[in-house]
């Protein structure tokens, strides 16, 4: 863990050009829901952005379009940093369930990633290993899912993301199932995996506290149709930690992400 | 068939030192009594049908040619063995040709159909004709159009047990998960990759329960198409045996054939399931030992 990559540290966190920018994108689902409605949106590099909204503001609906898994019914995204016509985004995916594969080990999982990319077991053991101790689940390379804790899961899911060395991680409610001892451990972990990888994350949530605790840039979406509302900076320094979690910082800027978000929610009742 | 993962997880025997109160050592015999009662008591019940069948031949002095004793349809086992083992040769054969045949046929034909929707609208009713058609019905144009009586047999074997493996593995082909998918197609999975990774160990527990049932089928089919076929010589098998032994009423080896194949139906069934348990124990809830 110690020789990683130290790049993106806050201190540089916002270069000049965005790594991934939304450009007025709509989205229409087939039954007549307005999902998302002319959405714009630049995540720069080595940003931590949590999307906040209630159910049904599309925030999952704008990361799976970031990811292709569904495509904008207009508007488009752009990724300037890349050359153009690439086609596979140095992206990882983290969904709201572990969505592991039951019958392999959890080195079979994290491994899959490189597997697809024709990377041998041989090969990728050191990189497997590697993203398994940055979680520290190493000790677990052959247990299989179903003997591990829902935290545990979750865990190799983010190793499995770790692995290929991503440049920008999107979350879809990872911790949405756990208790919460456990998801501010996670939280904690995770944090610190972004400090020390220098990623971009996009990390969607429902929850004000967490958000407020995670991210340096906070984006309130209102739903029906889906929006943005609000782009908040949260000007906190990193590391946090628990004294940042219980400290009068963290909860005014908890009171205001609330307000925003009431707000927001307000909004969408009148409409 | 205890598993490993349990054993893990099972509770540690109590140390002999601690003296089990009255309560614990009620649980421990129960939980033995079970155990032994598993193996036992279907063999005391068999063992206690045939003493029951042999008495009611006594008691009522029915003639060997109506009901024969357990005693002598066990002589005649032995007696006839060498024509009834060259028969239970021919029937396994057939069998297990036909099983092995449906197995790949059904697997590939499922592989196939999930590839493409169009290729599973334009065959998928034809297989489900094919099934709902009785063999008995169709065999005796099988075997008049085709010449070898092996190759006919084989055929009306297949037909009856190709199709709870076709669709039993469309099915769990199918069946993956869908955030799974999603992820191979993340990470750029090509169509292979994804069918080699994802969709055929997620079909897995339903193709094995598949296998479970053509396994027995298979043997059905060998047996109603040598019933058809009627065919006598080297080439028959344990259904002409019997149809041969009616005619003769020999009771005896009617009765020691029909053995012999309900032993190999449960062989066959046990088979499958071992192959299902290793297969799946590390993984599958169906394979699971539960720890209550």
């Amino acid at each position: 863990m110690t020789a990683m990559v130290n790049t993106n540290m806050q201190s540089d966190i916002v270069s000049s050009s965005p790594i991934v920018s939304l450009k007025g994108i709509s989205k229409t689902f087939s039954n007549g829901t307005v999902a998302l409605n002319n959405m714009s949106l630049d995540i720069r590099q080595g940003e931590f952005v949590s999307l906040l909204g209630p159910s049904g503001c599309g925030k999952s609906t704008a990361l799976r379009i970031i990811t292709s898994l569904t495509s904008p019914t207009t508007g488009r995204v752009e990724w300037p940093l890349e050359e153009s016509k690439q086609k596979e985004h140095e992206l990882s995916f983290v969904f709201q369930e572990p969505t592991l594969m039951p019958w392999a080990t959890v080195f079979g999982n994290v491994w899959l990633p490189l597997r697809l990319k024709g990377v041998s077991k041989k090969a990728a053991h050191d990189r497997v290993m590697e993203a398994l101790q940055g979680v520290g689940l190493e000790q677990f390379a052959d247990s299989y899912p179903r003997e591990l804790s829902g935290g545990m899961k979750m865990r190799v899911s983010i190793a499995r993301a770790l692995v290929t060395k991503p440049k920008l991680l999107l979350m879809d409610e990872p911790f949405a199932a756990l208790d919460e001892i456990t998801r501010f451990k996670l939280n904690n972990d995770l944090l610190r995996l972004w400090e020390t990888f220098g990623w971009t994350v996009i990390f969607v949530t429902h929850s004000v506290f967490e958000s407020v605790y995670l991210s340096n840039r906070i984006v309130v979406m209102a739903a029906r149709p889906g929006r943005v509302v609000n782009d908040m900076a949260i000007d906190a320094p990193y590391p946090r930690d628990e004294t940042f979690r219980t400290s009068s910082v963290y909860a005014g800027f908890c009171r205001d992400v609330s307000d925003a978000l009431h707000k927001a929610m307000i909004v969408g009742d009148h409409l | 068939m205890t598993l490993e993962i349990a054993d893990k997880h099972a509770i540690a025997p109590a140390p002999q030192s601690v003296p089990l109160d009255a309560e614990e050592l009620k649980r421990a015999r129960a939980a033995r009594r079970e155990a032994v009662g598993r193996w036992v008591l279907p063999i005391v019940i068999l063992v206690l049908s045939v003493y029951f069948w042999d008495r009611l031949c006594v008691w009522n002095e029915i003639p060997h040619y109506i009901l024969p004793r357990p005693g002598l349809v066990f002589e005649t086992l032995l007696a006839d063995w060498g024509i009834l083992s060259i028969a239970l040769i021919n029937t396994l054969k057939i069998t297990f040709g036909a099983l092995l045949i449906a197995t790949l046929g059904g697997l590939g034909l499922a592989v196939l159909f999930t590839q493409s929707k169009w290729i599973e609208i334009s065959f998928f009713p034809f297989a489900v004709i094919l099934q709902v058609t009785p063999i008995i019905a169709i065999a005796p144009l099988i075997l008049i159009y085709v010449d070898s009586i092996t190759a006919g047999l084989l055929i009306c074997a297949w037909i009856v047990a190709f199709f709870p493996i076709l669709s039993n593995t469309t099915l769990g082909l199918n069946s993956a998960d869908h955030n799974l998918q999603n992820l191979f197609r993340l990470y750029g999975a090509s169509r292979w990759q994804t069918l080699r990774f994802l969709r055929l160990p997620a079909s897995m527990p339903y193709f094995l329960g598949g296998l479970k049932i053509a396994g027995g089928l298979s043997l059905i089919g060998a047996i109603v198409a040598e019933f058809v076929a009627g065919s006598a010589g080297s080439g028959s098998g344990l259904a002409n045996q019997i149809l041969e032994a009616s005619y003769r009423l020999n009771m005896p080896r009617m009765f020691a054939a029909l053995i012999l194949i309900s032993v190999t139906g449960i062989l066959i069934f046990l088979s499958m399931n071992l192959l299902s348990h290793l297969l799946l124990r590390k993984w599958h809830e169906s394979a699971l030992k539960r720890e209550m």
